[in-house]
C-alpha cells in the first residue's frame, strides 16, 4: 500500500514539474500561435544564470529573481529579433528558427559553463514527510513546487480571462490585422508574449534543476513530456496544462511503478492519442473545430 | 506545361548541385588529408609515416552521454603529448584524432569510416560506448585494423577467435559484478539485497556477476531503469519497500546521484556497493552538493559506500602513477578537472605506448596486433592487476580491489582480486603487485 | 540563351513530352545517369556520404509530399524509418531474407503502421498534430528497450554487410555498393513520388491542404485523402529506414531518436517545403553541414569547450539565417533564381501583362 502512496505522491510532484513546462508553451500558443520548440533551451540558459548568481550572491531568492528577469528579457529579445521576421510566413518556418535557436543555445551553454552536470539548490527540504511512521516521497520542496505551479497558472488564467492585456494579446494571436484596426498593438502584444512566456520557463527551470542536475541537455526529457502534457490538456488553457499534466504524471508513474521504465514513453502516447481522438483539441480546451 | 518542365529540370537540377556540393567537399577534403600518408620510412601501413603514428577514437564529447566521458580522451592526449615531448616512440610522435559520435550509433559509423578512409588512421584506440562500438567492430575486424583498448566494460571485446583485431582493456562488468558479489556474500550473508541497475550491457553484466556470488534468496529486488529517465523514484521506491538493507548499485554517476537523492526523501538508507563506473566521488558529490538547505551534504550521501577499482585512486596523491599523471595534466591538459577519467583515460594511453614499444620499430597494424597477443599479458603499469591478453583472450584487466568511499576518497582495502569473467569460476588473489612508474614516466615495457 | 529557352519551350509542347510518365522516366535517367558518375568520382568515404544522403531522401521527399503537399505536420517519420530498419535487420539478420524482398517488406510495415497512425492523424490539427507524432516518435523505438530478446535492447541488432557481387571486379568497394543500393532506392522513391503529385491524386491532396471545406464539398474524403498522404509518406520513410540498414547495418533505439525526426523536418522546411528537389537540398543540407561545421571548428585553435560545441552552434546559426534569408526554403531561392534569369535572358516586351513599364 505504501508503494501505491509513495508512487500517488511522485506523480503528483512530477506532473507539477510537467506543468511549469507546459504553462510556458500553452502562453506562447495562446499569444502568439506559435509553438516554441526552442523554451527548454531558453529557461536552461536562465537557470544557468541563476546558479551562477547564487554562487556569487549565496541567496536563492537573488539567483531566482535575477532568473525570472532574464527570462523577461531574453524572451523578448528572441521575440523581437528573431521572431519578428517569420511571424507572419508558414507556420513552420517559425518552428524551424525554434530549432535553430535550441541548437545554438545548447551549444552557448556548453560553450560557457561546459558540459559537466552541476548541482542546484532546492528553496526547502527534500526530506519526505513522515506519514504514519515512514517517510513518503514528497517533501516541503514538492509542495513549494506545487504551490507555484497552481500560482503561476491562476496567474495565466485569470489574466486572459479578466484583464484588458490579456484580452489584446488574445486578439494579437487570433486576428492580427482585424486587431490592428481595433487599436491593438499586435507588435508588442507579441513581445510581451514571449517574455511572459520565458518568465514561466524561468520558474519552471529553477523548480526542476534539483532533481534534472543542471547541464544543457538536461531539460530535454522534460520538455518532451511538458509538451506533450500542453497537448493532453489543451494548448488553449492554462488549467488544461496542469490538470493534464496532473494527469500524465499519475499515469506514467503507476505506469514505471507497476510495469517497469521501459514502457513509460510507450504509456505517454497510447495515453495522448486515446484522449486526442475524443477530444481532438485537448481535454480543457475551449476552442473546437467546427466540422462542416 | 511550361512550368512542369521547368520543374522538373529544377528536380534534376539539384540533383547535379548537390552532387557537385559533396563531390566538392569530398575532394577538398581528399586534397587536405593526402598529406599525412606521404614518406612511410621504414613502416608499411597509413597512418604512419618515419616520424609520426595516427590513431582514431569515438567519444561522446557533447550530448547526454557526454558528462565525465568527455575528459577520457583529451586525457590520453595530454599523455601522447607528454610522451611526443620526450621523443615519442622510436621516434615518432603519437597523434590521437578525437571525433564526436555524441554516443549515436549512426555517427559512431560514420565518424569511424571517416577515421580510417579519410583520415587514414592507423589503428582506432579506445573506443567508447557499447552500444556504438558493436557496430564498427565488424568493419575494423574486416578491413584489418587495429581496434586497441575500447573504453567499455562489455564482454563482447573478449573474442580473440572472432575478431582478433579488437582488445578490451577495462575489467568487464561481469568480472566486477562477482568481486562485489563475493564480498556481499561474505560479510553481509543472510541480508536482504538489492540491485538497482542500468538496462544495458553495463547493469545486466553487473548483475550477472553479482547473481553468481550472492544466493538467491537473498536478492529481494532488482530494479532496471532505462539510460535517459529522469527520476528513479519508482525503482527507489519499490526498493526500500523491498526491505533491502544492501543496495547494490551499476549506475553512472548521474544516477548514482538521483538515487541518492529520492533515498534522501524517502529516509532510505541502505549500504551501497557501487560499482567504480558509478561512484566517482568527485563527480557525485559535485551533483550532490547543494541538496537540503544544509541538512545533509553531499559527501554524506556516499559516505561509506562500499566499492573496487583497477587503478590508483586520482585522490591517492602519494602514489607516484598519481603524482606523474597530475604532473602531466597541469602541462598538458589544464582546463580538465583531476578525477577518475583523467587517471582512465591517461592509464589506457600508457598501454597503448606499452603496445607501440612492444609492436618494434617496424611498425606494421599486425606487428601491433601480434604484440599485445604475444607480450600484453606481462606488461605492467598504472594497473593493479595483470591483463588477460592471449591470442584467443583479449578481455583486459583480470579483476579489481575492494574499496571503500572515505570522506570524499575512495580507500583501498583487502588484497587484489582477480576472476575470469564466466559462470561459477573462482575468484582468487593476485600478489603480483603494482610497479612504480619509470623515471621518466614513459614505459620501457 | 533565348534559343536554348525557346527550344526547351517547344520541346514541353511536344505530346510525348505531356505524359508525366515520361517525364519522370526522363528524370529518373537523367538523376541515375549523375548519381552513377558521381559514385564513380567520389572517395569510399564520400561514397558512404552519399548512401547517406540517398536514405535521407527517401524519408524527406514523403515527409515532403506530407506536410508541403497534404498540409499535415509530422515530428514522427523517424520512427517510421526505426520500423523500416528493425524490419530489414530481422528479416535478414534473424529470417535470411534477400535485401531486395526485406527491403519491400519494410516499405510494407512502416506503410501498414502508417495507417493508423495516419488515420488518428486526419482529425488532428496544427500542435496537436504536431504533438502526436512527437509523442510517436519518442514512444515507438523505446518498444525495443520492452522486448530486448527480439530488438536487442540497448545495443540493438547488426547484420553483416551485403556482399558486392563478383562481377563488378575485386576493387569495388563496399561503400560505392551500398551507396548504389541506396541510390536505387531513393530513385525508386523519386518515380513514384514524381508520378503520384502529377496526378488527379496529387491535386486532390493540394486541394484539400488549401481548403478542407471546399475539397469536400466537391466530394473529396478529406479523412481518407489525409490518411493516403500519412501512409505514403510513412512508406517513404519505411523505405529510407530499410536503406539505412543496408548502408549502417545496424539499428539501435538511439539512432532514432527525436532529434532525427527533427532534423527530417529541418531538411524538408529548409530545403524547401512541398518540392522533390527541395528534398534533395534538404538530403545535402543534413549530409553536408555537420561535417563542414566540425572542419570549421577544428581549424581554428580554440578551447576545448568551444571547439566541441561550435558545430551545433552553427548548425542552430545556419537554420536561423536560412529561414530569414531563405523563407521558401533552397528551393524557393533557386525558382526565384530561376525566374531573375529567365527575366535577364529572354526578351518579354509589353506583351507581358505583369512587368511594369519603365521610363
Amino acid at each position: 500500500m505504501t508503494t501505491f502512496v509513495d508512487y500517488t505522491l511522485n506523480g503528483v510532484s512530477t506532473g507539477a514539474i510537467y506543468a511549469a513546462v507546459a504553462l510556458a508553451l500553452v502562453l506562447i500558443w495562446r499569444a502568439t500561435r506559435i509553438v516554441n520548440f526552442a523554451q527548454g533551451a531558453m529557461l536552461m540558459l536562465t537557470t544557468y544564470i541563476a546558479s551562477a548568481v547564487i554562487h556569487a550572491t549565496g541567496s536563492y531568492v537573488v539567483g531566482f529573481v535575477v532568473a525570472l528577469a532574464a527570462g523577461l528579457a531574453l524572451g523578448a529579445v528572441v521575440e523581437r529579433v528573431l521572431m519578428r521576421p517569420v511571424e507572419n510566413g508558414p507556420p513552420l518556418n517559425a518552428v524551424i528558427v525554434a530549432l535553430g535557436l535550441y541548437s545554438f543555445l545548447i551549444a552557448l551553454a556548453g560553450m560557457i559553463w561546459g558540459n559537466t552536470p552541476r548541482s542546484f539548490p532546492n528553496a526547502f527540504s527534500t526530506r519526505g514527510y513522515k506519514i504514519g511512521g515512514t517517510r513518503v516521497l514528497f517533501a516541503p520542496q514538492d509542495t513549494f513546487t506545487v504551490l507555484v505551479v497552481v500560482a503561476v497558472a491562476v496567474g495565466l488564467w485569470a489574466l486572459f480571462r479578466f484583464t484588458s492585456l490579456g484580452l489584446q494579446m488574445r486578439a494579437a494571436a487570433f486576428r492580427p490585422e482585424v486587431a490592428r484596426l481595433l487599436g491593438v498593438r499586435v507588435g508588442r502584444m507579441f513581445t510581451f508574449g514571449w517574455a511572459l512566456a520565458a518568465l514561466t520557463g524561468a520558474v519552471a527551470g529553477v523548480l526542476v534543476a534539483p532533481s534534472v542536475f543542471l547541464a544543457p541537455n538536461n531539460f530535454d526529457p522534460i520538455l518532451i513530456s511538458g509538451f506533450v502534457a500542453a497537448v493532453l490538456g489543451g494548448l488553449d488553457s492554462p488549467p488544461g496544462a496542469v490538470l493534464g499534466s496532473l494527469i500524465l504524471g499519475l499515469a506514467l508513474s503507476y505506469l514505471a511503478g507497476y510495469e517497469g521504465d521501459a514502457l513509460v514513453p510507450f504509456g505517454a502516447l497510447v495515453i495522448l492519442v486515446i484522449v486526442l481522438m475524443l477530444r481532438p483539441t485537448g481535454l480543457f480546451s475551449a476552442s473546437r473545430d467546427r466540422r462542416v | 506545361m511550361r512550368r512542369a518542365l521547368r520543374r522538373c529540370m529544377a528536380t534534376a537540377l539539384a540533383v547535379c548541385l548537390a552532387a557537385g556540393g559533396l563531390a566538392a567537399c569530398g575532394s577538398s577534403s581528399k586534397s587536405s588529408n593526402s598529406s599525412s600518408s606521404n614518406g612511410n620510412g621504414g613502416a608499411t601501413a597509413p597512418g604512419v609515416t618515419g616520424t609520426s603514428i595516427t590513431f582514431g577514437t569515438h567519444q561522446p564529447v557533447t550530448g547526454p552521454a557526454a558528462p565525465g566521458y568527455s575528459l577520457i580522451a583529451p586525457a590520453s592526449q595530454a599523455y601522447f603529448d607528454y610522451v611526443n615531448a620526450h621523443g615519442g616512440v622510436y621516434g615518432r610522435k603519437i597523434n590521437l584524432i578525437i571525433k564526436n559520435d555524441q554516443y549515436n550509433p549512426t555517427l559512431t559509423v560514420n565518424v569511424v569510416h571517416q577515421l580510417v578512409l579519410q583520415d587514414k588512421v592507423f589503428g582506432i584506440f579506445e573506443g567508447l560506448g557499447t552500444p556504438t562500438h558493436t557496430k564498427v567492430v565488424g568493419f575494423l575486424n574486416a578491413e584489418k585494423i587495429p581496434d586497441l583498448f575500447v573504453a567499455s566494460g562489455c564482454p563482447c571485446w573478449d573474442l580473440g577467435a572472432q575478431q582478433p583485431e579488437t582488445f578490451g582493456w577495462q575489467p568487464n562488468y561481469t568480472i566486477e559484478g562477482k568481486i562485489l558479489g563475493q564480498y556481499i556474500a561474505k560479510h553481509f550473508a543472510g541480508e536482504k539485497v538489492g540491485v538497482l541497475y542500468q538496462d544495458d550491457d553495463f547493469g545486466q553484466g553487473g548483475l550477472a556477476g553479482i547473481e553468481d556470488e550472492v544466493p538467491a534468496a537473498d536478492i529481494v529486488s532488482k530494479e532496471p531503469y532505462e539510460s535517459g529517465t529522469t527520476s528513479l523514484a519508482t525503482q527507489v521506491t519499490a526498493l526500500k519497500a523491498s526491505g533491502a538493507k544492501v543496495l547494490v548499485e551499476f549506475t553512472v554517476p548521474i544516477y548514482t546521484a538521483i538515487s541518492r537523492l529520492t533515498a534522501f526523501t524517502l529516509g532510505y538508507s541502505p549500504q551501497l556497493v557501487v560499482s567504480n563506473v558509478g561512484i566517482d566521488p568527485i563527480t557525485v558529490e559535485g551533483l550532490l552538493k547543494s541538496i537540503s538547505k544544509g541538512k545533509a551534504t553531499g559527501a554524506a550521501l556516499i559516505n561509506g559506500a562500499i566499492t573496487d577499482g583497477y587503478l590508483p585512486s586520482y585522490s591517492d596523491t602519494s602514489n607516484p602513477w598519481i603524482k606523474l599523471f597530475l604532473k602531466i595534466r597541469n602541462q598538458y591538459d589544464k582546463s580538465a578537472p583531476f578525477d577518475g577519467n583523467v587517471v582512465y583515460g591517461m592509464a589506457n594511453a600508457y598501454t597503448l605506448v606499452q603496445a607501440l614499444k612492444a609492436a618494434g620499430k617496424d611498425l606494421t597494424r599486425q606487428a601491433l596486433v601480434n604484440a599485445v597477443d604475444n607480450d600484453g599479458g606481462s606488461w605492467k603499469g598504472p594497473g593493479l592487476t595483470p591483463f588477460r591478453y592471449t591470442k584467443t583472450e583479449h578481455g583486459g584487466y583480470s579483476g579489481v580491489q575492494m574499496a571503500k568511499v572515505v570522506g570524499g576518497q575512495v580507500d583501498p582495502f583487502g588484497p587484489v582480486l582477480t576472476t575470469p569473467p564466466t559462470k561459477e569460476t573462482p575468484i582468487t588473489t593476485d600478489t603480483s603487485g603494482q610497479p612504480s612508474p619509470p623515471a621518466t614516466g614513459i614505459p620501457s615495457n | 540563351m533565348s534559343a536554348l529557352a525557346s527550344g526547351a519551350n517547344r520541346l514541353a509542347r511536344t505530346p510525348i513530352a505531356r505524359l508525366t510518365l515520361v517525364r519522370s522516366i526522363a528524370l529518373v535517367l537523367l538523376a541515375g545517369v549523375v548519381l552513377f558518375l558521381l559514385s564513380g568520382a567520389l572517395s569510399q568515404y564520400n561514397d558512404l556520404q552519399l548512401a547517406n544522403g540517398a536514405y535521407l531522401f527517401a524519408a524527406l521527399a514523403g515527409l515532403t509530399i506530407l506536410i508541403g503537399q497534404s498540409g499535415q505536420i509530422s515530428l514522427g517519420h523517424g520512427a517510421f524509418m526505426a520500423l523500416g530498419a528493425y524490419t530489414v535487420l530481422l528479416l535478414v539478420g534473424d529470417e535470411g531474407w534477400a535485401l531486395f524482398p526485406a527491403l519491400l517488406a519494410a516499405t510494407a510495415v512502416a506503410a501498414v503502421v502508417g495507417v493508423p497512425v495516419g488515420a488518428a492523424a486526419s482529425r488532428l490539427r496544427g500542435p496537436y498534430l504536431a504533438g502526436a507524432t512527437l509523442a510517436f516518435a519518442v514512444g515507438l523505438p523505446a518498444i525495443a528497450d520492452k522486448y530486448p530478446a527480439t530488438f536487442g535492447g540497448e545495443n540493438g541488432l547488426i547484420i553483416n554487410p551485403p556482399i558486392v557481387p563478383s562481377w563488378l571486379g575485386a576493387s569495388f568497394s563496399l561503400e560505392k555498393w551500398e551507396a548504389w543500393i541506396a541510390c536505387a532506392g531513393a530513385l525508386v522513391v523519386l518515380f513514384v513520388l514524381y508520378n503520384l503529385t502529377h496526378s488527379g491524386i496529387g491535386r486532390s491532396l493540394r486541394a484539400v491542404r488549401d481548403d478542407e471545406i471546399a475539397a469536400s464539398l466537391c466530394g473529396l474524403r478529406v479523412g481518407r485523402r489525409q490518411t493516403l498522404a500519412f501512409v505514403l509518406s510513412a512508406a517513404c520513410a519505411g523505405v529510407g529506414g530499410g536503406l539505412y540498414a543496408v548502408v549502417l547495418n545496424l539499428a539501435t533505439p538511439s539512432a532514432f531518436p527525436l532529434t532525427l525526426s527533427l532534423s527530417l523536418l529541418t531538411g524538408v522546411v529548409i530545403g524547401g517545403l512541398g518540392s522533390l528537389a527541395g528534398a534533395v537540398w534538404g538530403a545535402a543540407l543534413l549530409v553536408l553541414l555537420p561535417n563542414w561545421s566540425t572542419d570549421i571548428a577544428h581549424s581554428l585553435s580554440l578551447s576545448s569547450n568551444v571547439q566541441s560545441n561550435l558545430p551545433l552552434a552553427i548548425y542552430g546559426v545556419v537554420l536561423i539565417v536560412a529561414m530569414l534569408v531563405w523563407p521558401s526554403g533552397i528551393q524557393g531561392g533557386v525558382r526565384a533564381l530561376g525566374r531573375w534569369l529567365h527575366q535577364r535572358w529572354t526578351d518579354h516586351g509589353p506583351s507581358n501583362p505583369h512587368q511594369r513599364r519603365r521610363g
